[in-house]
């Protein structure tokens, strides 16, 4: 007979263990996926029998001028969701951990609430904040810059910028909190290593601190990227993708077929080409982490 | 490369194999339409002698006088026919809207479902043979006789779902939409005028409010479609009826191109030019917008019925409300218009005799009067009904003029399943400048020309 093998080897077996694991994962979600790309290369009402497109859905990604600046505002978006939240995070995390302040705890807190609120809510609140007669303007006025003041989510240069200002807001919170967690595990030796060597604050910061989150960096960034790439809800309640198209997102895009306009083969080829995009971008920020790391 | 390890090549195969199970085309599997025409011979009215039958019913009656209206007539009805019981399930508009599709393609649909007029949804619906043509019914009950032709054609298709606003009966409303245009009369009487009795005197009213520092127009577009309404009614006095119901129902015949739908675009800039709409309207709220206006912002707003009962609460007798006034006091009437949501019965429905009896009951004469008292306009009957002056009354008379000398044009976003973004979207740009209304007009033609000559 065979000799038996030492605890820990591979054994066929393992895979049974995983049989019942394995067939939720797969219900749940290798099936609709593959249902979604099976959809996307159809022309679909939902209704009547679909058609055969082939990649013509595809196409129209590339093509459709419209769906183009979607996947562009997407990536706008990134840098008010991802990449101004990382650099404002870093900025509060370093003071906070740095200067040792007193109720460390409630300023936690305090910048972390707006991940508790539901992004609904924020939106609704934030529509009222950027109407005509509302607090933003109202506080320029005050200032006597009224000539500043406009329907910022009805202006074609502003309404972008203004949706990811609520972005970066919403997600500042999230990062500032990782980061947090992250400098408090450096050890005190390594800053006083530091100071001995004559480095002063930001020489410190970018010795020091900065490489020692590299791993909090990448959490952060896939979060928030991921968030970015599939803003929908903001969208949604704001403007609706207006003015004009001006800040149409695939998620929205997405939606709006299917449910509106009832071009599901459409609506999920969007979402497909939105799941590769946003698990293309993911892998490229923990792959670079990693070589970092090593 | 990584070279591929059992787990990839098990993660690859498990994905093979859910594409396999998926591979047949979406739709498939459902079955045919039912045969759909029920010979009128089998039409059968005696609702009470139908036997014990359970009615599902979807509605999106879920606001104030809207609610009260249906739970009061399907009380009545259960009272009067106790043999049928009602299964009522009711959801918002929108969320009616997203969930709809689905329960019609399910084997055990809904039997009345309140499917919205345009061609994505009861188009779509009469297309795939979920509904089931009324025109028997229709005959049976006389309803062709008590509603207007230009309210009926609203939930009429050809038997295919391509030609809107003609052939097979597919739903009765219960409720009727116009859209005209709103006047605070106080402030009216302050700039010394009289509501216009014709376009010029409106537009002159407009110089006038401005002038005296007023804001002329209330206009709420961050939610894109309400400038629909407004285009919709300047286009009115400058583009014959006719032209604008051969383009709002995407037939083919008539053109965006013409010098006078630039007229009408041309009208819409230069009011904005002339500074008639609230600063900053494309980042406004439709509802923070007529809110505004009721609380005494604004001598006009361009709106529907439907926003009556609301601004009435705030302003009392000095809202007033007036159909979009012609080339001259006795031009007949042409105002952008509507019905609520028609009642539809399925095709799969077993009881389709008792749902006709229901839709009749919630659509018949004293219904009507319930829906009077319940703060809503009846559809039919408009102008049989007493109710007291004021912005009520000017509405009532408002959707009695205009059913009855046919005046009412459709939505202009009927046009095609694609078209209420189109022209949301054209008409912010429009409005914004960032499009001529030569460019604007342009986008319009190519959805429309792309939709008329693919639907044949």
């Amino acid at each position: 007979m065979s000799v038996a093998r030492p605890p820990g080897e591979p054994r066929r077996v393992a895979y049974l263990y995983l049989l019942p694991a394995f067939v939720i994962y797969a219900a749940f979600l290798l099936y609709p996926i593959g249902r979604a790309v099976q959809l996307s290369l159809y022309n679909w009402d939902g209704l009547s029998v679909g058609t055969w497109a082939g990649l013509s859905n595809y196409a129209a990604i590339v093509a459709d001028e419209g769906l183009r600046d979607a996947f562009v505002h997407a990536l706008v978006l990134v840098a008010f969701y991802a990449l101004a939240p990382l650099a404002i995070g870093l900025m509060l995390a370093a003071i906070l951990n740095h200067a040792k302040v007193r109720g460390l705890g409630f300023f936690r807190t305090v910048v972390f609430l707006p991940q508790v609120v539901a992004m609904v809510v924020v939106a609704v609140a934030w529509r009222r904040v950027y109407a005509p007669d509302g607090t933003l303007n109202g506080l320029l006025g005050a200032l006597g810059l009224d000539s500043l003041t406009r329907g910022w989510l009805g202006d074609y240069t502003f309404a972008l910028p203004a949706v990811g200002v609520v972005g970066t807001w919403f997600e500042t919170g999230l990062v500032t909190v990782l980061l947090l967690a992250g400098m408090s595990r450096i050890p005190a030796e390594l800053y006083e290593a530091a100071r001995l060597d004559g480095a002063g604050a930001v020489k410190e910061f970018f010795a020091v601190t900065l490489p020692s989150v590299r791993g909090e960096i990448a959490v952060a960034l896939t979060l928030t990227v991921i968030a970015a790439l599939r803003t929908f809800d903001l969208v949604y309640i704001t403007t609706r993708g207006g003015p004009g198209n001006s800040t149409s997102v695939p998620s929205y895009e997405v939606y709006h077929r299917a449910f509106g306009l009832s071009q599901i083969g459409s609506a999920a080829a969007i979402g497909v080409t939105l799941t590769v995009v946003i698990f293309a971008i993911s892998f490229m920020i923990n792959r670079f982490a990693d070589r970092g790391a090593s | 490369m990584i070279p591929p390890t059992p787990r990839t090549r098990a993660l690859l195969a498990a994905t093979a194999v859910a594409l396999a199970a998926t591979a047949c085309a979406p739709g498939s599997s459902a079955p045919p339409p039912a045969a759909s025409s029920a010979a009128p011979s089998a039409v059968r009215t005696d609702a009470a002698a139908l036997g014990n039958v359970t009615l599902t019913i979807w509605d999106q009656e879920v606001r104030g006088g809207q609610a009260a209206q249906m739970k009061q007539l399907n009380a009545a009805f259960e009272a009067k026919y106790p043999n049928i019981k009602l299964k009522r399930v009711s959801r918002s508009f929108d969320d009616l809207n997203t969930t709809l599709r689905l329960a019609l393609s399910g084997n055990e649909p809904p039997d009345v479902v309140e499917a919205n007029n345009g061609r994505s949804s009861m188009g779509a619906f009469v297309k795939a043979g979920q509904l089931r043509p009324l025109n028997a019914y229709a005959e049976a009950y006389g309803w062709k006789k008590r509603y207007p032709a230009s309210v009926l054609r609203y939930s009429s298709y050809s038997a295919d779902g391509k030609v809107f606003g003609e052939g097979n009966l597919y739903g009765l409303p219960q409720v009727g939409e116009v859209v005209g245009i709103y006047y605070n009369a106080a402030k009216l009487t302050g700039l010394g005028l009289q509501p216009p009795k014709t376009w010029e005197e409106f537009q002159a009213a407009l110089a006038k409010a401005k002038g005296a520092g007023e804001v002329p127009m209330q206009l709420g577009n961050l939610d894109k479609w309400p400038a629909i309404h407004v285009f919709g009614t300047v286009q009115g006095r400058n583009v014959p009826a006719a032209q604008i119901s051969t383009l709002a129902f995407g037939r083919k015949g008539a053109s965006w191109n013409t010098p006078e739908n630039t007229k009408a675009a041309q009208q819409l800039v230069d009011w904005v030019d002339k500074g008639y709409f609230n600063k900053g309207f494309n980042g406004q709220g439709y509802d923070p917008a007529w809110q505004a206006f009721s609380k005494g912002t604004g001598v006009f707003l361009i709106g529907g019925t439907w926003l009556m009962a609301d601004m009435e609460k705030v302003l009392g007798k000095n809202l007033g409300f007036i159909l979009p006034p012609g080339a001259t006091p006795d031009a007949p009437p042409v105002a952008t218009g509507g019905t609520g949501l028609p009642f539809a019965i399925t095709a799969k429905s077993p009881n389709p005799d008792a749902a006709a009896a229901y839709i009749d009951f919630i659509t018949n004469a004293d219904a009507m009067k319930v829906l009077t008292t319940t703060g809503n306009l009846p559809v039919a009957d408009t102008d049989q009904q007493s109710v007291p002056a004021g912005a009520q009354q000017d509405v009532f008379k408002a959707f009695g003029t205009a059913t009855k000398n046919d005046g009412l044009v459709p939505y202009l976003d009927y046009a095609t399943p694609t078209f209420a973004d189109t022209l949301g979207a054209a008409l912010q740009d429009l409005l914004a400048k960032k499009a001529t209304p030569q460019e604007f007009l342009a986008t319009l033609e190519k959805d429309y020309k792309t939709f008329a000559e693919s639907n044949g």
